[in-house]
């Protein structure tokens, strides 16, 4: 197996994922992405309060923190028919804004651009020229000469003492880094001011949630009350610092992630014609304007295209048994039915079995099982799901903004709207979204305070929090648009507990293995599409096209109930 | 290829004095070093030629079975900041969310660090190690207790970050589909700070970890391993709304007159008397907010097994001292509660300080 590279671990993700690339030449043929650890949360829920599932589901993932904690109280909200206050709808959607934004900066800068910006080549830039670079591009106070001149001294002390930690041994000086050392000094000075802003505008969910990571949920509405004469609820101090983030949100996403992303974008146009993947996309529908029971209301609208082909958006129920099915068949989980059958969630079922090599170990059989993820499929079809399909389906739908944005970037770019089928598109749709949701959190903002000034200041909903209120036996689907894609969890109830709970999450979607007919998951064939590796020992082609992705593989790793069984009641929402 | 980096190795002395520190305010910051941990002042020269000719401390960080969590709230750190400490206070040179390098690389980073600094580094641990069959977590190939006990070996002492690997945290929760096991668990021969929380707080991670560094030591640890000044406390001991408690005014539900008040939420589950934690002395996210303040109960998140404890929204079912139940069935007499909870609590300290005192560099050593 000598032409095979395998790249493990994959860092700056989520997670624990391994890819094997069988090569032809210095071509990649085909390709196996493998999650490599399995905790078996759903398992645990299983028998708990389902008022309390959110704390465990939210543990599935610390990185998209609080998106499985909403996707489960949404579940439980949904199985009991449980209306929430229109605040709670409101905080909820700032909550999950904010973690858009924060989410997609940090992957942006943290996990994703030092595929593209080589730390080293930066010590050789020039100050002025770099401020001269950075003012061109925006108009973010911190680019003069002297911040720049500053910034070549940290990183020159830091590289001259020898210790290089966390930049050690990569990949400085590989041909495929194309920056100029300006843009390369000037996006490690970003690279550092984006650690500090995320620090400070994390603090939307300690207002709302008490801490992050990890926020507070709660079934039926939002743990923090609105008092504007208490100094202990949400107040008018409170409001004034919401705001404050907000803006500091905006001005970031506009004065330095946008502008970024496009200066580097033109330096990689050629990743605009390589690791399209499936050309399929899936998306859930999330944050509501009237509630989870109005899709018309939803900002990201749900729904499925097929084959690039934007002129159709087909529709996708959550709850049909005929439509999202699981496979295992290069999964170590065994079915009843068999390796080959697919199964809806409500009718999960999974046996934990590892048949892989006993570690330590070189290589998966790829023939058999090779991955601790499933393959989810909607209707037979693997899809991609995050900020591209997101972006597709509101260009296909009409948006405005979006039609704009994607057009601005087309034209400032220079390249045909086929780029945004591929990796340079994955990551540009991402800094896209990042802006759409930046305007969108003001927007909840002003409505959660002309609510207020309405003199609603309901947060909770007491009348199903007791469970001996429900009806002996429940279940439901809560779903939502987490950053990397749509999400949904499906929870049944009996006897006020957790019978069965199954998590179908964004990167399973992405990173998921080969299914029953071969058909490879959206990773797989993003790198089987018009790979070259200039050198396999330093597989930097293979991290641009996975990070494109962002993966986050612990929210991927899961198993359900192994006694899982078919139930009859179905409710359709 | 560049290769900026087979330049020889900087000292701490070094790169002050390109930094344009003199030797004279650099012998006064020894001399305080030497005061700080209490040595005769006939040690400063020593002090200063240790501190001359150290690098930066290598940290090496192991992610097991576990969410990211705590890396992310390490992120979140106001001070130390992440990237303060990765430039002047550590070499973080292994670490899977942060690192330049993957695969091949990766682990010859990995590698490279252990054996240029045997006996020295610093090893953190987050997420909990699988027993009940190698396959189910691995990196590179490598099952997670033949990477963390290989890795463990030369380590001058261990940091488990988070309860999944302080006490085994959620992948421990019953049934333990994994065979989830902590650290502690697995390693008896060094020393092992156990740094609880789901995930700890940010500032806390990096406050132990620059306790280590300043001082040479390890803190004060309580009976099961955690630092007393970030968790001597129980959280209700210093919760802002323990005269409620006091005086016996509740929220009955979220959002009532009670909770917008800002009162107690014992009744609502909190388990902040059982609870030791900084929560509610350092707070979250610079000091923002934290749980309580923010109107949920305290889950109980650095406690071992408090997954299990019951369900986080009854009345202290927390499994660890009588007082819940006492607690539970006299709500109404909450004050005398209080006070036989701060008297168990401080016989329990007591204890913890007697079998536990401070553990120096030379204890590591023995």
């Amino acid at each position: 197996m000598s032409d095979r590279i395998v790249v493990d671990p994959i860092t700056r993700i989520e997670g624990h994922l391994r890819i094997e690339a069988q090569m032809e030449g210095d071509k990649i043929a085909s390709a196996y992405s493998s999650g490599t650890m399995v905790r078996g949360i759903e398992t645990i829920l299983k028998g708990r309060d389902p008022r309390d599932a959110w704390a465990f589901a939210q543990r599935i993932c610390g990185v998209c923190t609080l998106v499985h904690g909403l996707a489960s109280i949404r579940s439980v909200e949904n199985a009991l028919n449980y209306q929430v206050p229109k605040n709670a709808d409101l905080i909820r959607n700032l909550m999950n804004g904010a973690q858009y934004i924060h989410d997609h900066v940090m992957h942006f800068y943290h996990l994703h651009a030092l595929d593209w910006v080589d730390v080293v080549s930066a010590l050789s830039a020039d100050p002025k020229a770099t401020s001269e670079l950075a003012q061109s591009l925006s108009n973010y106070p911190k680019s003069s000469p002297g911040y720049f001149a500053d910034m070549k001294k940290k990183l020159k002390d830091f590289v001259e003492a020898g210790q290089l930690g966390i930049f050690a041994k990569a990949y400085w000086g590989h041909p495929a880094y194309k920056l100029p050392p300006e843009a390369n000094l000037m996006a490690v000075a970003h690279y550092l001011e984006a650690l500090s802003w995320q620090r400070d505008v994390a603090r939307l969910h300690t207002i709302f949630g008490g801490k992050n990571p990890h926020p507070n949920f709660v079934v039926g509405g939002v743990p923090c009350p609105i008092d504007l004469n208490s100094d202990s609820a949400i107040n008018a101090k409170r409001l004034a610092q919401v705001q404050d983030i907000i803006n500091q949100m905006n001005t970031f996403v506009e004065q330095v992630y946008i502008p970024d992303t496009l200066a580097i974008a033109s330096f990689y146009k050629d990743w605009g014609s390589r690791g399209e993947g499936l050309g399929n996309f899936l998306t859930y529908g999330d944050f509501p304007s009237n509630g989870m029971e109005d899709p018309t209301g939803y900002l990201i609208p749900g729904g499925a295209i097929l084959n690039r082909d934007l002129s159709t958006i087909h529709e996708v129920n959550m709850h049909d048994s005929s439509e999202i099915q699981e496979y295992v068949a290069h999964s170590w989980y065994d079915y009843d039915g068999g390796k080959t059958t697919g199964l809806h969630p409500y009718d999960g079922e999974t046996k934990l079995n590892y048949t892989g090599p006993t570690p330590p170990y070189d290589h998966l059989d790829v023939d058999q099982s090779y991955s601790w993820l499933k393959s989810p499929r909607w209707k037979g079809n693997a899809m991609e799901v995050g900020p591209l399909a997101r972006v597709l389906m509101l260009y296909a739908s009409g948006h405005d903004q979006t039609k704009d944005l994607v057009g601005m970037t087309l034209n400032k770019l220079d390249v045909p709207v086929e780029a945004l089928f591929s990796t340079l598109g994955r990551t540009a749709a991402r800094t896209l979204e990042t802006k759409i949701f930046a305007d969108a959190m003001q927007g909840w903002y002003d409505d959660l305070v002309a609510n207020i000034k309405a003199g609603d200041t309901r947060t909770f909903n007491e009348v199903l929090w007791e469970p001996s209120s429900w009806p002996k036996q429940a279940q439901g689907v809560g779903f939502m648009e987490a950053p990397r894609g749509g999400l949904a969890h499906w929870i049944v109830i009996e006897d006020e507990r957790i019978k069965n709970y199954q998590a179908v999450v964004p990167s399973t979607w992405n990173a998921g293995p080969r299914d029953a007919n071969g058909q490879p998951g959206a990773y797989e064939a993003a790198l089987e599409d018009n790979h070259t590796m200039h050198d396999p020992e330093q597989p930097i082609e293979v991290l641009r096209t996975i990070h494109s992705f962002d993966p986050c593989i612990a929210c991927a790793v899961h198993m359900t109930d192994p006694d899982g069984k078919e139930l009859t009641t179905v409710k359709v929402r | 290829m560049t290769n900026k980096f087979d330049d020889k190795n900087k000292t701490l002395g070094d790169t002050l004095r390109s930094r344009g520190i003199s030797r004279r305010s650099f012998l006064k910051f020894c001399a305080a070093t030497a005061s700080m941990m209490a040595l005769p002042p006939a040690m400063i020269p020593k002090v200063a030629h240790a501190l001359e000719n150290a690098k930066r401390p290598s940290v090496i960080w192991l992610s097991f079975q576990e969410c990211t969590g705590c890396t992310e709230s390490l992120t979140r750190s106001h001070s130390a900041t992440i990237e303060n400490l990765i430039f002047d206070s550590i070499s973080l040179d292994y670490h899977h969310t942060l690192q330049a390098a993957s695969g091949h690389a990766a682990e010859a980073a990995r590698e490279a660090a252990m054996e240029e600094n045997h006996g020295n580094y610093i090893l953190v641990v987050d997420g909990s190690i699988p027993m009940d069959n190698p396959g189910y977590s691995t990196i590179a190939g490598i099952s997670n207790y033949d990477m963390l006990m290989d890795t463990a070996k030369g380590a001058a002492a261990i940091i488990a970050v988070g309860t999944c690997a302080t006490y085994g945290g959620i992948p421990h929760a019953k049934p333990n589909p994994t065979g989830a096991v902590s650290v502690g668990d697995l390693i008896k021969d060094k020393p092992i700070i156990n740094v609880p929380g789901c995930p700890p707080i940010p500032v806390v991670i990096t406050g132990v970890v620059t306790h280590f560094l300043t001082f040479g030591t390890i803190p004060e640890l309580d009976h099961i391993g955690r630092p007393k000044v970030f968790y001597g406390q129980s959280i209700h001991d210093r919760c802002y709304r323990r005269p409620f408690y006091d005086k016996g005014l509740f929220a009955e539900t979220f959002d009532d007159e009670g909770a917008q008040k800002g009162w107690c939420l014992f009744k609502l589950g909190c388990k902040g008397p059982t609870t030791y934690n900084a929560c509610a002395t350092t707070k979250w996210n610079n000091g923002t907010s934290f749980p309580i303040e923010a109107g949920h109960p305290c889950i109980g998140c650095s406690e071992p097994d408090f997954w299990d404890g019951g369900g986080f929204y009854k009345a202290l079912s927390m499994p660890t001292e009588n007082i819940t139940q006492t607690a539970l069935y006299t709500a109404a007499g909450a004050a005398a509660v209080g006070v036989a909870a701060g008297a168990l609590n401080r016989a329990k300290k007591n204890a913890a300080t007697k079998a536990h005192p401070n553990t120096t560099i030379e204890d590591l050593e023995k």
